[in-house]
C-alpha cells in the first residue's frame, strides 16, 4: 500500500487521503437489521421455499457488490479466473471482509466432482437465531448462500448455492454447511484451461 | 454445597406467563399453578408498587419465605424476570440481569419470535440452562 509506514503532513485538509476508518459494525445493530429482512420477507411469501429464495436474492445483491469492491481494494483490479482461486478468495477474503474471520473450512464434496463446501460452526447470521420446530429444515443462511451466488455469478462462475444444517456428533448445535454446485461449463471450462 | 434454584419465571407486560424452567427437584409446578403464580406475582408487584410509603418504588424486589426466596427483576419495558430458589442463595440478582442479558440476544433478536409471546426458542434454553448451573452461578457474583 502507498504511505504505508510514514505519515506525511498534508497542509491542505482536503489532500488528506480518507481513511480506511473502523471496518466492524455493531453485531447487535445487524442483528435487528437482519431479523427485521427476515421477518419482512416472511410477511411476503406463504411458504418457507419461497422465503429461502427472497433471503437468497437479498444476499445475491450483496455478493455482487462485495465482488466488485474487494477485486478494487484487495486485488488491485484482477480477479480470480480458476476455479480453486475464486473458491479461496470467497473463503478467505469474503468472509473476511463480512464476518471478520476466514470460514471454518473448505471442503470438496465426496460425491460429486462440481460440489465444493464451506462450512461454519457458527454463521454469523445465524448467531442469534433458533429456527421453531415447524420450519423444519429451513436456514437462514439462504442469505449467505446468496452472497456467495453472487460473487460466482458474476465472478463468471455460474453456481447454484444452498445453505443446510449438518448436524455434528457430540455438539448440541449442528454447523452450516454453504454448498456449491458449478455449471457444467465451468468444469468444462476448468478442465480446458488446465490442460 | 451451593443453594439451590428451584425454578424461573418471565412474565410478559400483562402479567402472562411466557417462559418457565424448573430446575431442581423440588418446587416443582404443573403448568396451571406457574400460570397461577406469575398473574398472582404480576399483581402484587403492581400493588406493592402503589401501596409503598416511598416515591417511585419499583415494586417487590425480594420476598423472602420460611422455605424460599423469590427475587424479581422488571426491566424497563415492564417484563419481570423472577426466580424461587433456596433462602439466602447468593448472587441472584446478577443471575437475573444475565438472563435479561440472554432475553436480549436470544429471544429479541431472533426473528421468529413474536414479542409478548411464549418463548420458545432453542439457543434461549441451552444459555439458560448452563447459566443456572450452580457453578455458573457463582462465577457471576465476581
Amino acid at each position: 500500500m502507498i504511505g504505508v509506514g510514514k505519515m506525511k503532513q498534508y497542509s491542505n485538509v482536503l489532500d488528506k487521503p480518507l481513511s480506511k476508518g473502523k471496518q466492524e459494525v455493531s453485531l447487535t445493530a445487524f442483528a435487528f437489521l437482519f431479523s427485521e429482512l427476515v421477518q419482512y420477507n416472511q410477511t411476503q411469501v406463504d411458504n418457507i421455499a419461497e422465503l429461502e429464495r427472497r433471503l437468497e436474492d437479498a444476499g445475491y445483491a450483496v455478493g455482487a457488490r462485495v465482488l466488485e469492491l474487494l477485486c478494487n481494494r484487495e486485488k488491485g483490479n484482477r480477479r480470480e479466473t480458476r476455479l480453486l482461486g475464486i473458491l479461496s478468495f470467497v473463503h478467505s477474503t469474503v468472509w473476511k471482509v463480512l464476518f471478520g474471520k476466514v470460514a471454518d473450512s473448505l471442503e470438496k464434496g465426496t460425491e460429486h466432482e462440481d460440489e465444493y463446501m464451506i462450512s461454519e460452526k457458527e454463521l454469523l447470521v445465524n448467531r442469534f437465531i433458533s429456527i421453531p420446530k415447524d420450519m423444519g429444515t429451513f436456514n437462514c443462511g439462504a442469505f449467505v448462500a446468496g452472497i456467495v451466488k453472487g460473487v460466482l455469478d458474476n465472478a463468471g462462475f455460474p453456481a447454484v448455492v444452498t445453505a443446510h444444517f449438518v448436524p455434528i456428533e457430540g455438539q448440541q448445535r449442528p454447523r452450516t454447511t454453504i454448498l456449491i454446485k458449478f455449471a457444467d461449463e465451468v468444469l468444462k471450462r476448468e478442465a480446458r484451461l488446465s490442460q | 454445597m451451593a443453594a439451590a434454584i428451584y425454578s424461573l419465571y418471565i412474565i410478559n407486560k400483562s402479567g402472562g406467563l411466557i417462559f418457565y424452567k424448573d430446575c431442581g427437584t423440588k418446587g416443582r409446578m404443573d403448568t396451571n399453578d406457574s400460570l397461577r403464580v406469575a398473574s398472582l406475582w404480576h399483581s402484587m408487584h403492581a400493588i406493592s408498587q402503589q401501596l409503598s410509603p416511598v416515591n417511585g418504588c419499583s415494586g417487590i424486589e425480594l420476598l423472602e419465605a420460611d422455605t424460599f426466596d423469590l427475587h424479581c427483576f422488571q426491566s424497563l419495558p415492564g417484563t419481570k424476570f423472577f426466580v424461587v430458589c433456596e433462602p439466602g442463595t447468593p448472587h441472584m440478582e446478577s443471575l437475573l440481569r444475565y438472563i435479561y442479558e440472554l432475553y436480549t440476544d436470544y429471544v429479541l433478536k431472533n426473528p421468529f419470535y413474536e414479542i409478548e409471546m411464549p418463548i420458545r426458542c432453542e439457543l434461549f434454553d441451552i444459555n439458560l440452562t448452563q447459566a443456572v448451573q450452580s457453578d455458573r452461578v457463582a462465577l457471576l457474583g465476581r
